[in-house]
């Protein structure tokens, strides 16, 4: 009696497994219309892969630059699409991981045959696709890796941003001239190749004429970072330098001022999030960093642009990896034009990324775009400072 | 770090004060994990089981206090320019704590208990399955994206000197672990619901036999655990205000290598246990490694077992067949 019984509720739960796994394997696969050799459905659409990390410690960026590619293909397909088709972007979330950014990728390239990828934010997880999509001959375009390494894979993979050996350079030069800080001290996360190129080229920049006191470390991730700043606090740097991701950076800045350090507060295009003064409230006030653009200038194709996402997303103000994106999705939509053909194969492939490598003065939304021939963007950088929620433009720097 | 001594050959004044700045903080982290390791040794006394989702319980008190704070409107208070009064955030510990004393009698009774008979191989490959439902559950349902906890306790010092800065954060946390702990050996030594908890864990077939509801009994070692990880959870999210659903891994893991640190099983160990992985992660990051500082917790873990199995304050009993 007791043998039927155990296996009766055995085969229960072996079913009830199996329905759940089927249930949530369907939910996954949301979004792939089906598979195809030339890059199209049925409809003559031309598909773009875009992954990036819509969820995780840095899922800001990727909502900003989902929304900013969206708008951009959404403009163009109003206007008729591209070379007479329509085109459709397939997101693929990477968490934040740069195992899940490989993952995604491979998923993009071999099983929903996109033209070409856009993507993605942080420098770890480009640096971790990009050799995938270079051995599959799949031009890659990253909307805001600052990382040297990512463009160094291959003639496949470009940026429309500028690279952290200048954006370093930028942040150490404003340090000195401009918060007169003749020590500095540097909190570096060890697990982010963007945080640390662009520590060294903070510090190669800084040691020049001044000195750097302190150098510390921490994992992205981390929550309590009180024995490093311990560390740091009886050095006294006259300015402290944080090339980090904003989750991190707001609670770091928090547990700064906890323990009475009050120096100015630094760093990079990492911070750029409205996620920043959520996590560090009063404590990231006043601090500066750099990034790609500021949506308080002036330039006509600016407020455009802020006018028309401000109506497309409820009144939300673009932030820069948003207006950045939106500059990559178009000038990878102009590639395609040029190039004249837009399928999933190597013939084609090739074509966009001659034209993308021979980008001379795009007119971007945070600039002009050239791509130089390492295929980086040489544009200017924009120091801001944060103010209440928003952040207020101080000054561009030109490379 | 390194101690600057001054020509008589003395440890420098500041220099002191930062090794001092440091103990505190290894002192509030390991107050933490002791709150923790307590309910893994505890649990594992009575059941002789490893209890892999107990880190998850402290997860869920975090995120139970989180949502305790929006219905007892501290969120409110706090948007509103404010600081929530004493008894509000009291409650909040409270609702924290019961609502996971509740979810730990519930994964005793629904996924521990009917394993009672089987190899212990299937308790505790459950219980790591039980951590991964709460873990992938709590991103399915709170998103994987990280959180900000209220900040429940006002960010002042209580000690304010240039080198040397004990936030209130700091005391309170110090003090509510203590409390908890010393109230828990109170239970555990002088009630007679105690004297039957450690009935249980010395024989439990012995214990049943006296008339002890071993089942009773065992829900209940379960409810006091998970509420000490729960007060833990509440605890740290008010110390570093991140939370996501991942986050009672690795604070799992180091408790629990508190508690076979301490002698897994003994009450006072996983006390003891718990401050010495502070101690020690502390140390490490002040080190100057701070990319270390979740190995040295395994380390640790590898020491213990190779030198000393039964840990600093635990019995070598030989198990008899």
């Amino acid at each position: 009696m007791n043998q039927t019984k155990q296996s009766w509720k055995l085969w229960a739960s072996a079913c009830a497994v199996a329905g759940v796994l089927m249930v949530g394997g369907c939910k996954n696969q949301g979004g792939t219309t089906g598979n195809s050799a030339t890059g199209t459905d049925a409809k003559g659409e031309i598909t773009l892969g875009l992954f990036t990390s819509m969820t995780g410690g840095t899922a800001s960026f990727g909502k900003s630059t989902d929304s900013g590619i969206k708008m951009a293909i959404a403009e163009a397909n109003a206007k008729g699409g591209v070379l007479g088709r329509q085109i459709r972007v397939q997101l693929e979330d990477n968490g934040g991981k740069p195992d899940q950014a490989v993952t995604a990728v491979q998923k993009l390239i071999s099983s929903d045959n996109v033209v070409a990828v856009l993507g993605d934010v942080a420098s770890s997880n480009s640096l971790a696709a990009a050799p995938i999509c270079q051995s599959a001959k799949v031009p890659m375009l990253s909307p805001s890796s600052t990382n040297p390494k990512v463009t160094q894979v291959g003639d496949y993979i470009f940026r429309t941003c500028f690279i952290d050996p200048f954006q370093g350079t930028v942040c150490a030069r404003f340090a000195q001239q401009t918060l007169k800080a003749k020590t500095a001290a540097v909190f570096i996360d060890n697990k982010s190749d963007y945080s640390r190129g662009l520590a060294k080229y903070f510090i190669e920049e800084f040691s020049k004429t001044g000195k750097i006191v302190a150098t510390d470390y921490y994992s992205a991730g981390d929550n309590d970072f009180r024995a490093q700043l311990t560390n740091i606090k009886p050095k006294n740097p006259d300015v402290l330098f944080i090339p980090g991701y904003y989750t991190e950076v707001g609670a770091i800045a928090l547990q700064a001022r906890e323990l009475k350090m009050n120096q100015p507060l630094l760093g990079g295009d990492g911070w750029d999030s409205p996620k920043l003064t959520e996590i560090g409230k009063d404590a990231v006030q006043g601090a500066y960093f750099s990034t790609h653009y500021s949506s308080e200038s002036t330039d006509p194709r600016v407020k455009k642009f802020v006018a028309d996402f401000k109506k497309q997303n409820n009144g939300e103000t673009p932030d820069a990896l948003c207006a950045i994106a939106y500059d990559a999705a178009n000038l990878m939509l102009s590639a395609i034009k040029k190039a004249g053909v837009a399928d999933a194969d190597e013939a084609s492939r090739k074509k966009i990324r001659d034209a993308l490598a021979a980008t001379k003065d795009f007119p971007g939304v945070t600039g002009n775009i050239t791509l130089d021939k390492d295929r980086n963007a040489i544009k200017p950088a924009v120091m801001v400072q944060v103010k209440g929620s928003d952040f207020k433009y101080v000054t561009t720097v030109k490379p | 770090m390194k101690a600057r001594r001054s020509r008589s050959g003395f440890v420098s004044f500041p220099a002191f004060m930062q090794i001092f700045q440091q103990l505190v903080n290894g002192l509030a982290l390991g107050s933490i994990y002791a709150l923790i390791a307590l309910g893994y040794t505890m649990v594992y006394g009575v059941l002789r089981l490893i209890n892999f989702a107990h880190g998850d319980v402290y997860m869920l008190g975090a995120y139970a206090g989180l949502f305790a704070s929006g219905w007892f409107g501290v969120n409110h208070v706090l948007e509103s320019g404010g600081a929530p009064s004493f008894y509000s955030v009291v409650l909040v510990f409270l609702a924290a704590m019961i609502i996971c004393a509740l979810v730990g009698v519930l994964i005793e009774r629904f996924a521990y208990r009917p394993l009672r008979s089987s190899p212990r191989l299937a308790a505790l490959i459950t219980a790591i399955g039980i951590s991964m439902l709460l873990e992938f559950g709590g991103q399915a349902i709170f998103s994987p994206d990280p959180r900000q906890f209220p900040t429940l306790v006002p960010r002042m010092s209580v000690i304010d000197t240039a080198t040397f800065d004990v936030s209130l954060v700091q005391v309170i946390i110090i003090g509510v672990a203590f409390f908890l702990m010393i109230s828990l050996q109170l239970i555990v030594s002088k009630t007679k619901i105690g004297r039957a908890m450690r009935a249980v864990a010395q024989d439990r077939t012995a214990a049943s036999l006296m008339g002890i509801n071993t089942d009773a009994i065992i829900s209940f070692t379960f409810a006091l655990g998970s509420a000490l990880a729960a007060a833990g959870g509440v605890l740290s999210s008010i110390y570093t205000p991140k939370i996501d659903p991942l986050i009672g891994l690795m604070v799992g893991l180091k408790a629990f290598v508190a508690a076979v640190l301490g002698g897994i099983g003994s009450i006072p160990g996983a006390v003891l246990g718990g401050l010495l992985m502070g101690f020690a992660e502390t140390a490490t990051v002040a080190g100057g490694k701070s990319e270390y500082r979740d190995a040295i917790a395994f380390a640790i873990l590898i020491g213990v077992l190779l030198l000393r199995p039964a840990g600093l304050l635990g019995k070598n009993t030989a198990e008899k067949v």
